[in-house]
């Protein structure tokens, strides 16, 4: 017959921590994969509007950003707080656009050129008199492929 | 061992941004030489104008519109599904899979004031924009049974040159007021 025996009080018998590294290198190999570092660092503040229709940016390697908003409350003191563009890691003006679309330009190879897109982070505030001269600063810089940025909402 | 991984696990956690960057694409049209002025002609009938004045507020074919109907007033205009005489005219043309095939013609023109606040704009944008996917996906529905995301790029193609994405936006005119 079967004996049954009860070894005193064991209780619940302690977790094996043996596959505990495995389980942290996963995560890790996951995030370590699935990190983008940001590279610049945003002196405005941007609320981007909110659309349906938008589409995913391919290849990240040939779009370029230009900032346009209010300056974060430690430039304001500064720079005021109408909006402004940011190019890179400064504030800059209008002028300056060009300059920054050719050094884009020549900071890709050959080849991806033509392909040059310019993703337009703008503030949903900022009135469009200061984005319609961007754009038209674009048009003399020939970088004719825009997108307006803005975050994916499903509406009904 | 286990130490060194957290530590670079907490790091990736920490500097993680997994934002995919998404935007209404577009192309702007190049800059006119100065010499040579090519003004089209467009005729009247030809043309869906939507301005947007600065206090937000949309004229459309020269009357007052919210801008929650401006999607459906769109779709009219682009398709213009029964051949009224003040809506864009058709032209035939061959088209893959559908052989000959009547595309309309229309031209939205889009013109706001410096004014306008980038909000507004994005909202008339992506209204237009969603009129015309409106129409592609009708006609994919109609045509090949499934929607226009799903079809192949031929088929893709086909149904763009017929619901050809045409929005203009006039050059910018500085009317009034400094700056």
């Amino acid at each position: 017959m079967a004996k049954f025996e009860r070894k005193g009080k064991t209780g619940m018998p302690a977790i094996s921590t043996a596959s505990l590294p495995d389980i942290v290198f996963m995560l890790l190999f996951f995030f370590m994969v699935s990190t983008t570092l940001r590279e610049t660092e945003l002196f405005v503040k941007i609320k981007l509007p909110e659309a349906s229709e938008v589409v995913k940016l391919e290849k990240k390697s040939l779009v370029s950003y230009i900032y346009i908003g209010p300056p974060a409350r430690q430039y304001q003191s500064l720079f005021g707080t109408d909006s402004r563009i940011q190019l890179n890691d400064s504030f800059k003006t209008l002028t300056d656009i060009r300059d920054f679309i050719s050094s884009e330009r020549e900071a890709m190879s050959e080849s991806d050129r033509p392909f040059l897109q310019t993703s337009l982070k703008i503030d949903e505030d900022t009135r469009m008199g200061i984005v319609t001269d961007v754009k038209q600063e674009l048009r003399k810089a020939s970088a004719l492929k825009i997108s307006y940025s803005a975050r994916r909402v499903i509406h009904d | 061992m286990a130490d060194i991984a957290f530590l670079l696990l907490i790091f990736f956690l920490v500097t993680t941004t997994m934002n995919v960057d998404t935007g209404l694409a577009r192309m702007l049209p190049p800059i006119a030489d100065s010499n040579e002025k090519t003004t089209q002609d467009v005729k009247q009938r030809n043309i869906f104008t939507v301005l947007i004045n600065k206090s937000d507020r949309l004229l459309v074919e020269g009357k007052p519109m919210d801008v929650s109907i401006l999607r459906e007033k769109a779709k009219e205009f682009i398709a213009n599904p029964n051949n009224d005489p003040d809506l864009p005219e058709k032209e035939v043309k061959q088209i893959d899979y559908f052989g000959a095939y009547e595309v309309p013609k229309g031209v939205i023109s889009l013109q706001n004031d410096r004014g306008t606040s980038y909000s507004m704009y994005m909202h008339v944008q992506n209204e237009l924009v969603a009129a015309y996917n409106e129409l592609r996906n009708e006609l994919a529905r109609s045509r090949f049974g499934k929607y226009y995301d799903d079809l192949l790029e031929d088929q893709q193609k086909a149904i763009q040159a017929i619901y050809q994405m045409r929005i203009s936006e006039a050059e910018p005119k500085s009317v009034g007021g400094k700056k």
